[in-house]
């Protein structure tokens, strides 16, 4: 059964490292092709590291394996991705009149595979 | 046809005082070890300048492709001079990665076209530009923040991972004139959805709901005023206690110098241009009481330098149209995730971003279908699928030019090595004599 999260996609030292070193490389896509969970999460639905999940809202899926958010990173019912493909993949093209892509903070659905 | 070398040499160069084009902190400290074509060494950089530095050597291959397939320099202005003739709705985008002379000759090209021009600014701190024309931006440079700031406040924004030397630099830990004990004579406030890396850096982290940052600044701008608030409600609303906003306010109103910087999680999430608003206008409130100035935290080296420029070309800093031979403004119709998504634009011309990575799918997609032109020192998703991509010099490692650090000051470059590609200027400085000249025919053989 899927559960209801907000995601926020989102900067990171390795995912900037990556556009500098290639973004073909196994630095950016890794970072950019994992979500991260917050652990009591995790618990919560019984999901380890490396679970491979569904996330998917209006505007498309992805399919992508978790990891825990480290150092009390994010508070339970928020997810975190890095920019990059898959993140876009979730972005909407209407900006509401603002020219800006609603990026961050958006309702999702997750369920494991 | 020009093509790549990777003829190394020996030769050992040591260049002071380069500049990183990574972030907006545009740190212009960097001592770099430069061997023939490869830098060696990048002293003070961090990690992202590092990353920058260390893997920005000659790229392989041509300096032009077609299709897919190399091409001359030559061969491939004259196609894209010809696609953005020919075109009837011609976007240009991109530029935040590119010095201030090569985005002076994108503004003029789309002038001759009679297309738009957009930055990366409009999905980024398109929502700032739109809510300082708005509420105006009380503001002051990095400098003044190092010598008076004594109340550093961050708000959706994540330093310790997208601008690292922020803190170390600019804000945090420098002694300025009127700080002379550096950090000690700061404090230091984190307000975010998320117990980012850079909360370990504050002395205060307010922890709030996600998507309520328009209510919790609300709630600041109220208590400025000595408004009486709630406690439940803004308890709910925001996710943290009255009395910890009404704490917050108190040490905002005892200090002698206040800076906000604010990121794209203000300017990303729900109510965009309203969140910025919202801020500014706490910012300007605040000046009732102390000294309080807000900056955007800008995240590509010279995207202010794009704000600046299409600024004074234009009259307007981003989303600009010139399809009627004057500029127009209008976020949410010229901007670029609107004119692809919309299907409207019908050809392209990308300088120095990768939209094919970051854009919305329906943006993506449309991107695809139509002819455009890429210009990138990589490549990227963007240049695979290009009708004609250049691979360029990368400003700041191969070219000399001008960046704007994220506070508007402009800042030389220093390169380390020449590259046998061509720069974005003289790509771009090219493509706008052609397009002039075939302007000039079609105007000729329609009059
Ligand atoms: S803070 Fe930014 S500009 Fe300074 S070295 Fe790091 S990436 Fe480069």
């Amino acid at each position: 059964m899927s559960q209801s999260f907000i995601l926020i996609p989102g900067r990171t030292s390795k995912q900037g490292c990556g556009i500098s070193e290639g973004k073909d490389g196994d630095g950016y896509q890794g970072e950019i092709n994992t979500l991260q969970v917050a652990p009591e999460d995790m618990e919560r639905l019984g999901l380890a590291e490396g679970d491979q999940v569904r996330v998917r809202n209006e505007h498309g899926q992805i399919e992508l394996p978790i990891k825990a958010a480290k150092g009390g990173e994010l508070p339970p019912g928020l997810l975190f991705i890095a920019y990059g493909d898959l993140s876009c993949r979730l972005m909407g093209g209407d900006t509401h009149g603002s020219g800006m892509p609603t990026s961050k903070g958006m309702d999702v659905e997750l369920e494991k595979i | 046809m020009a093509t790549a070398s990777d003829n190394a040499g020996t030769e050992l160069k040591i260049v002071e005082d380069a500049t990183c084009t990574f972030c907006g902190c545009v740190c212009d400290d960097i001592e770099l070890k430069v061997e023939g074509h490869t830098i060696k060494e990048a002293k003070r950089a961090c990690v992202l300048g590092k990353a920058w530095f260390l893997n920005h050597d000659i790229e392989p291959g041509p300096s032009c492709r077609i299709d897919s397939q190399p091409a001359t320099v030559e061969e491939g202005i004259e196609r894209a001079a010809r696609i953005l003739t020919d075109a009837k709705y011609p976007i240009i985008y991109g530029l935040s990665d590119s010095p201030c002379e090569a985005q002076r000759k994108a503004v003029s090209i789309a002038d001759w076209i009679g297309g738009t021009v957009d930055t990366t600014t409009s999905v980024c701190h398109g929502p700032s530009g739109m809510a300082f024309q708005g509420v105006g931006e009380v503001t002051c440079t990095l400098g003044e923040v190092l010598n008076r700031g004594d109340m550093i406040m961050f708000w959706g924004s994540n330093p310790a991972e997208s601008h690292p030397r922020h803190f170390t630099k600019y804000s945090l830990m420098p002694k300025g004139l009127f700080t002379p004990n550096g950090r000690k004579d700061r404090t230091c406030v984190i307000v975010d959805v998320r117990k980012t890396k850079s909360a370990k850096a504050a002395d205060i982290f307010i922890q709030i709901k996600p998507r309520k940052d328009f209510e919790a600044l609300w709630t600041l701008r109220a208590l400025a005023r000595g408004i009486e608030l709630d406690p439940e409600l803004v308890e709910s609303e925001t996710g943290t206690p009255l009395a910890q906003w009404q704490e917050l306010m108190d040490k905002m109103k005892a200090s002698k110098f206040g800076v906000i910087f604010f990121g794209m999680g203000l300017t990303m999430t729900r109510g965009k241009h309203c969140n910025s608003e919202a801020l500014l206008a706490l910012t300007r409130d605040m000046n009732a009481h102390t000294r309080f100035v807000a900056k955007p935290n800008r995240g590509h080296g010279n995207v202010t330098g794009a704000d600046n420029v299409v600024s004074w070309r234009t009259g307007y800093p981003f989303g600009v149209s010139l399809t009627r031979g004057y500029p127009r403004f209008n976020p949410g119709e010229y901007t670029t995730a609107d004119t692809l998504s919309q299907r409207e634009a019908d050809a392209a011309l990308i300088v120095a971003s990768d939209p094919m990575a970051n854009f919305p799918q329906p943006a993506r997609e449309h991107l695809a279908s139509i002819p455009y032109i890429a210009l990138d020192p990589k490549e990227t998703p963007t240049t695979k699928s290009a009708a004609v991509s250049f691979t360029v010099a990368t400003y700041g490692i191969n070219t000399t030019g001008t960046v704007y650090r994220m506070d508007d000051v402009p800042i030389p470059l220093r390169p380390a090595f020449e590259s046998p590609h061509p720069s974005d200027y003289d790509v771009l400085s090219a493509l706008e004599k052609r397009v002039k000249e075939l302007k000039a025919q079609q105007f000729a053989a329609h009059n």
